[in-house]
């Protein structure tokens, strides 16, 4: 089985599910566009971010650690029924750590957070 | 469910992130915020679901598995060992990434492996693999785990540099024999971790939040990655707002230190030159009890409290709540001087004092406190000693020169309660300790602010 790692690509063949290119291959053109928008994403993430006041860093911190457990939706798709056993290891792999990143990350913010909406000065 | 649908629900879920995130921006608005996020992060988990052709059953054991450890993390959890978590879940995140590009490029037919691919592949597995390993041993350090404390060895920069171009070199390989990319995936990552290792295990622990927040970043700038394997929008919009905020937050805490990046990361702190050693700064301390700070303070009409990590190792912050009713009781003006690099996160103190219901508009940043501190009756310094050393100030050789400070020495009165005059992070001495307005008490932070409300009730 380790062979696919080293010549994957003659053996291996991806079951792509209806009309989805899930991992396709984009063109040049498509390019342009996810790179636009990630920089438009930078940019506001700039933009909302450096309002975040410092007394709310923590919570922003593992608040956007849990958004950075979206990961966990490019982990589903690779977890393909007909990829071979390996891959679908490191799949499920990667939907456990993702999961624990997204859940643990939301959960602990808001229990944070409560802490902070029952003051009042 | 056809792609352009999928797409624009992805849409929706972008939008509903950065929503939250706004909602960030206030304590009143935080936690509905929050909340957004996450209703995002299930609704894409769902509508991917709704794609249809995967191992449903494994997917189901893996949300099962990760949501349970994830939620008793989230709930065991105590508020101290906040950075230690956020290091933890950080490189979870990293290390979904690197495996997501791995299974993807396993997967892939010899046409989808384009140039394109192959670099975001590369990228995501360097990136993710660095946060994965740079992070776990940051939760190491944090957790003060022994085998990571003051690691140290010869040719550190070299073995770094090399690493480093050992992973680019692989990941350009992979590029350019598309036929052989998983080997070389999986020799990059190897390396990418051993990186992650060495980049992080030197550092020490006042540095950590810039480490962090780093390491934040990366977790976002790989989710990002994958999203161009995958050429799926939403990874790509997530990812690159972690990265961002990741980044915001790794320069204030820079500025903070009046350090540059690259100085945090492969320097040490600079050896002073001529500055005194701690026998002579240290001729004229004086040390004071529990029961006189309390007679002191009858006569405060404001007091300023600066807390650093020895606040949250003696886990003293709801002493400090009780100290605060007290003296609000009784008339006087309480106010929290936060320094941004305080403890061992971003915020970490405010987070702290949050938990021991203390109102966040008590809690001030370190130019609006310095402006009034002439007006400061008291000033009680609390487990930190750097973030005070007015040779910031005052000593161009110092190692801290040019560092922001909170001005305590400057206070008609100082309290510093401490353990001992040991030096913090920067290694030098503190002139604080012996100014003629400045006091030490010594003890564990939490029995000594303990004692003074207790002197304070029955005075």
């Amino acid at each position: 089985m380790l062979t696919q790692l080293f010549l994957l690509a003659d053996e291996v063949t991806v079951n792509l599910p209806g009309d989805l290119a899930v991992s396709g291959q984009p063109s040049a053109y498509e390019i342009t566009l996810l790179l636009t928008i990630f920089l438009l994403a930078v940019f506001v993430g700039f933009e909302i971010i450096t309002k975040v006041p410092p007394t709310l860093h923590t919570p922003l911190m593992s608040g956007s650690n849990a958004i950075s457990g979206i990961t966990l939706v490019g982990a589903l798709l690779v977890v393909e029924m007909g990829s071979g056993w390996f891959a679908q290891t490191l799949g499920f792999l990667a939907v456990v750590l993702a999961t624990i990143n997204a859940v643990g990350g939301f959960l602990v913010t808001h229990r944070m957070l409560e802490m902070f909406r029952k003051k009042k000065g | 469910m056809t792609e352009t649908q999928l797409n624009i629900v992805y849409m929706v879920v972008a939008v509903l992130f950065i929503v939250g995130l706004k909602g960030l921006t206030h304590p009143k608005t935080a936690v509905r915020g929050n909340i957004f996020g996450s209703f995002a992060m299930l609704i894409a988990v769902v509508v991917t679901l709704l794609v249809g052709g995967m191992n449903y059953w494994l997917i189901a054991v893996g949300l099962l598995i990760g949501g349970i450890i994830g939620a008793i993390f989230a709930v065991k959890i105590q508020m101290t060992a906040m950075p230690q978590l956020v290091a933890l879940f950080n490189g979870f995140g990293g290390a979904a990434s690197f495996l997501v590009a791995g299974a993807s490029l396993l997967t892939s037919t010899k046409a989808e492996l384009t140039v394109a691919n192959l670099v975001a592949t590369a990228l995501s597995g360097l990136i993710g693999a660095v946060t994965f390993s740079g992070s776990l041993v940051a939760f190491g350090k944090l957790q003060e785990l022994k085998f990571v404390k003051d690691v140290r060895f010869n040719n550190q920069q070299l073995i770094n540099s090399g690493l480093s171009v050992g992973a680019v070199l692989f990941g350009v390989l992979m590029v350019l024999m598309p036929e052989y990319a998983g080997l070389f995936y999986i020799l990059m990552v190897l390396l990418s971790l051993a990186l992650g290792v060495l980049l992080v295990i030197f550092i020490g622990g006042a540095d950590m939040p810039v480490v962090i927040s780093l390491l934040n970043s990366y977790s976002g700038l790989a989710a990002s990655a994958a999203g161009f394997v995958l050429g799926n929008t939403v990874l790509i919009v997530a990812g690159s707002l972690v990265g961002a905020s990741g980044i915001i937050l790794t320069r204030i805490m820079c500025v903070a230190m009046n350090r540059s990046l690259t100085n945090v990361l492969f320097g040490k702190m600079q050896a002073s030159g001529e500055s005194a050693s701690a026998d002579e700064v240290y001729a004229n301390v004086k040390s004071t009890s529990p029961e006189e700070v309390a007679m002191l303070l009858e006569v405060c009409e404001r007091v300023l409290i600066v807390p650093g990590y020895g606040m949250a190792v003696a886990q003293a912050q709801h002493a400090i709540r009780d100290l605060t009713n007290e003296l609000k009781s009784r008339g006087v003006k309480v106010e929290f001087g936060i320094h941004p690099v305080a403890g061992r996160m971003p915020g970490h103190m405010n987070v702290l004092l949050a938990e021991a219901d203390i109102p966040y508009d008590l809690l001030r940043e370190a130019d609006e406190v310095n402006s009034e501190m002439e007006q400061i009756d008291m000033a009680i310094v609390l487990g930190a000693n750097d973030v005070v050393n007015p040779l910031a100030r005052t000593d161009p050789n110092s190692p801290i020169a040019g560092m922001p400070i909170i001005d305590v020495d400057k206070a008609k009165t100082v309290i510093v309660i401490k353990r001992s005059l040991s030096p913090g992070f920067a290694g030098i001495p503190n002139p604080l300790f012996a100014a003629d307005n400045a006091q030490m008490l010594y003890g564990d932070g939490k029995q000594a602010v303990v004692e003074i409300t207790k002197a304070l009730q029955e005075g």
